[in-house]
């Protein structure tokens, strides 16, 4: 916020930052919630927007089609191996506006907040939002903040909406892939879930694997840059590469083959999912891409993406056929060739 | 996965090696006789269909996908048993994961239950549910035992420490299950009726407790070769080429491929656990199978205060099998998946209808996740390539 705002009621003490906790009057509407959100929320994500004050920001769209997503996240644990829900909730609505070759402009923010929550930990994710808001040039501008009582929340929740803008003449949709295209991914997969997993209080097993969240507008706009004529792109979350790869099959009426030994894997992931009995294939990624595209741009696209620090590790894994099936099928490392599925059920809950 | 190699792993699974080990397979087998072999546990289902096993296989070699899914052979009385015990008697109950979705009777299923408000956790391991009711001491908690020998022993560590520490709120609700008995029920229906067999892929990880010996009666009274096998795809397909060299020479017996893990005798510290801490029933069902004599294990008297079974007793449901579901059928190996009319029309793993098309082991999920379509591949490369 810079400067002491002399329109807002000064308070009588401070926020108990260190020993504090959140309770029901931070969400009620009065003197105690207009504090969180000054000493808290404003402090550190101001922007101009943000500071307008009133129930809305008002901003003049710029020239292009506008993209909107939006995306709740019930993470838990709150903080992980390389990041905490904060970052998370900034970096997945990005994404999720930036797949369709989308500029991010602004997010806005909704707090669901449990009664007792250490408003450290609070201060932490905030924190955490706005150092990723700064990295990725896009600001929070709006908000809202709620507490529910203890036992009905866990912790926090965050929902973010994001709004982006695309160029004209950009064409990036889940139903482009066409027979021929190649299929490509920017870096190794499960890093994500294997990272979540890890914290879970009931599997106690230690690894050195974090969260590959990050935000990939940089990324995709210099792979649009490089390859105007990408087809698809879209971030494999919840259900990991192979339902992802179903997703994008489905949507264009398409056949997939690809081959496991193409496919970027940790081996401290490949041994925690051999331990747990999952496939990489299904664990989440939050910092991660499919692009699909023309095979003839498809070793430009993957230098491109190589020469990028988030996708270094970017292989090309598989190809488009034609197929009224829509199956999506792998050549395993053993010589076979098997189905790649939806996930089905729920392997991990509260991923993101 | 090209980002390096994963230790004491990958080596089970080189592809090189499967060429050439299919290449023998493709030239030892005779090309004028079916073979038709059983793989008992679902551990082997799943590693052929995950890693396309049966492509490297000749076309006149049959995988018959046996009944050692813990969790397809549970019947469904037992699972309404322990949905009963969750509502009516109030206990948290703790489970294996797969058994979550496992339909019960009249729609339900564990994981409906938890929905409509039971206590239902599931956990990883015995040590999970011992942790529950350490910190739980006001509640009572039930753990959820299935499997055969492989999960026995742990189940019989956590009924000992619970008497060690003097956990009143915890008890185990047993159904754990012996594979000879079932081994021998599929053999003894094997016939013109029946399922065909020519040999068995032994259990793996059972076979690590309770060793090769009591597999000795296959041959002597069925006259039928056992090849123990391991769990990884290269271990299948050496298991598979011993089975055809025994059934080419016509000589039947005991072998054992995982040698690395498996002994004559087993192991005989967790044998001793389990007869410690169990006795056998007279009598258990299995679901397709029936009542098998002496095929499962209840806990013993002198731990009868930790049976959930005594401590909560419930009015046996009735099982209710859903309508046209073939489970039964498919766990004898009389009926290959797809022979099933529910299979991928209404039973898919979103909302299987059967316990089949729940566990990653069972044969109809493995089926359709991995193999219910493969690009038409010509025999002869698939083999010879």
């Amino acid at each position: 916020m810079g400067a002491p705002d002399r329109s807002r009621p000064r308070y009588a003490g401070q926020l108990d930052l260190r020993h504090g906790a959140v309770d029901m009057s931070h969400g009620s509407g009065g003197r105690a919630m207009a504090q969180l959100i000054d000493e808290l929320f404003r402090r550190h994500l101001g922007n101009a927007l943000l500071a307008q004050g009133n129930d809305q920001a008002l901003f003049r769209p710029p020239a292009g089609r506008l993209a909107v997503s939006t995306d709740g996240h019930v993470i838990s644990p709150l903080f992980f191996p390389g990041g905490d829900i904060g970052c998370l909730a900034v970096h997945g609505t990005i994404n999720d506006v930036v797949m369709c070759g989308a500029q991010p402009l602004y997010l806005a923010a909704g707090f669901i907040l449990e009664e007792g929550l250490p408003l450290a930990e609070l201060a932490r994710i905030v924190e955490s939002m706005a150092a990723a808001c700064n990295d990725a040039r896009v600001p929070v501008i709006t908000g809202d903040t709620k507490v529910v009582e203890r036992g009905k929340g866990d912790g926090c929740f965050i929902t973010t909406t994001g709004v982006g803008v695309v160029a004209d003449g950009i064409d990036i949709s889940g139903d482009r892939a066409r027979p021929g295209d190649a299929i490509l991914v920017s870096g190794s997969i499960g890093d994500h879930g294997v990272a979540i997993l890890s914290q879970r209080e009931n599997l106690g097993f230690e690894t050195e694997i974090r969260s590959d969240t990050a935000a990939l507008h940089d990324l995709v706009a210099a792979m649009i840059e490089a390859v105007p004529e990408i087809h698809c792109l879209r971030d494999p979350t919840r259900g990991g590469l192979a339902s992802t790869l179903n997703e994008l099959a489905q949507q264009s009426g398409v056949g997939m083959q690809i081959r496991e030994q193409a496919i970027p894997v940790r081996p401290e992931v490949a041994a925690a999912c051999e331990l747990l009995g999952l496939d990489p294939l299904n664990v989440a990624n939050e910092g991660k891409l499919i692009a699909i595209c023309p095979a003839k741009h498809a070793q430009r696209l993957l230098a491109v993406m190589r020469a990028h620090p988030k996708a270094r590790d970017a292989a090309i894994i598989g190809e488009v056929f034609e197929d009224p099936l829509h199956f999506v099928q792998m050549e395993t490392a053993f010589g076979g060739n098997r189905i790649v599925d939806w996930l089905a059920g729920e392997q991990l809950p509260r991923i993101c | 996965m090209h980002d390096g190699a994963m230790k004491y792993i990958d080596e089970f699974r080189d592809g090189e090696l499967a060429r050439r080990l299919a290449r023998t397979i493709a030239a030892e087998a005779d090309p004028a006789r079916e073979y038709r072999l059983m793989e008992f546990c679902g551990g082997h289902t799943h590693a052929i269909y995950r890693y396309g096993v049966q492509d490297l296989m000749p076309a006149n070699l049959r995988f018959v996908h046996g009944p050692g899914c813990p969790v397809c052979v549970l019947p469904i009385s037992r699972i309404d048993q322990a949905i009963a015990m969750a509502v009516e008697h109030g206990v948290t109950l703790c489970t294996y994961g797969d058994l979550m979705r496992v339909p019960a009777s009249e729609r339900m299923s564990l994981l409906k239950s938890k929905a409509g408000g039971a206590d239902i956790r599931m956990i990883y391991s015995t040590q999970d549910a011992l942790a529950i009711a350490r910190a739980k001491a006001g509640r009572q908690v039930v753990l959820f035992a299935i499997g055969f020998e492989t999960t026995t022993p742990p189940t019989a560590v956590a009924l000992k420490v619970a008497r060690a520490e003097g956990l009143g709120n915890f008890s185990v609700f047993c159904n754990h299950v012996l594979t000879p008995p079932a081994l021998k029920t599929i053999l003894s229906s094997a016939g013109p009726d029946g399922v065909q067999l020519d040999g068995i892929l032994g259990p793996s990880h059972v076979s690590t407790i309770i060793g090769s010996r009591p597999y000795d009666f296959v041959p002597a009274a069925f006259g039928k070769p056992v090849v123990i096998a391991g769990f990884e795809p290269l271990d299948v397909m050496q298991s598979t080429l011993m089975l055809i060299r025994q059934i080419n020479q016509r000589c039947c017996s005991v072998e054992n491929q995982y040698t690395r893990a498996v002994t004559r005798d087993g192991n005989r510290k967790a044998q001793a656990l389990m007869a410690e801490v169990f006795a056998p029933r007279d009598s258990f069902e299995w679901r397709g199978l029936g009542h098998l004599p002496h095929s499962a294990l209840r806990i013993a008297d002198a731990y009868a205060d930790l049976d959930a079974e005594l401590r909560f007793p419930v009015v046996p449901g009735q099982g209710k099998e859903i309508k046209g579901c073939e489970c039964p059928s498919v766990l004898r190996g009389v009926m290959e998946p797809t022979d099933c009319k529910l299979f991928g029309t209404v039973c898919t793993p979103e909302n299987p209808m059967g316990a089949c098309m729940v566990s990653s082991e069972g044969a109809c999920a493995a089926y359709w996740s991995y193999g219910r379509f493969r690009k038409p591949k010509p025999a002869a490369e698939a083999a010879v390539a």
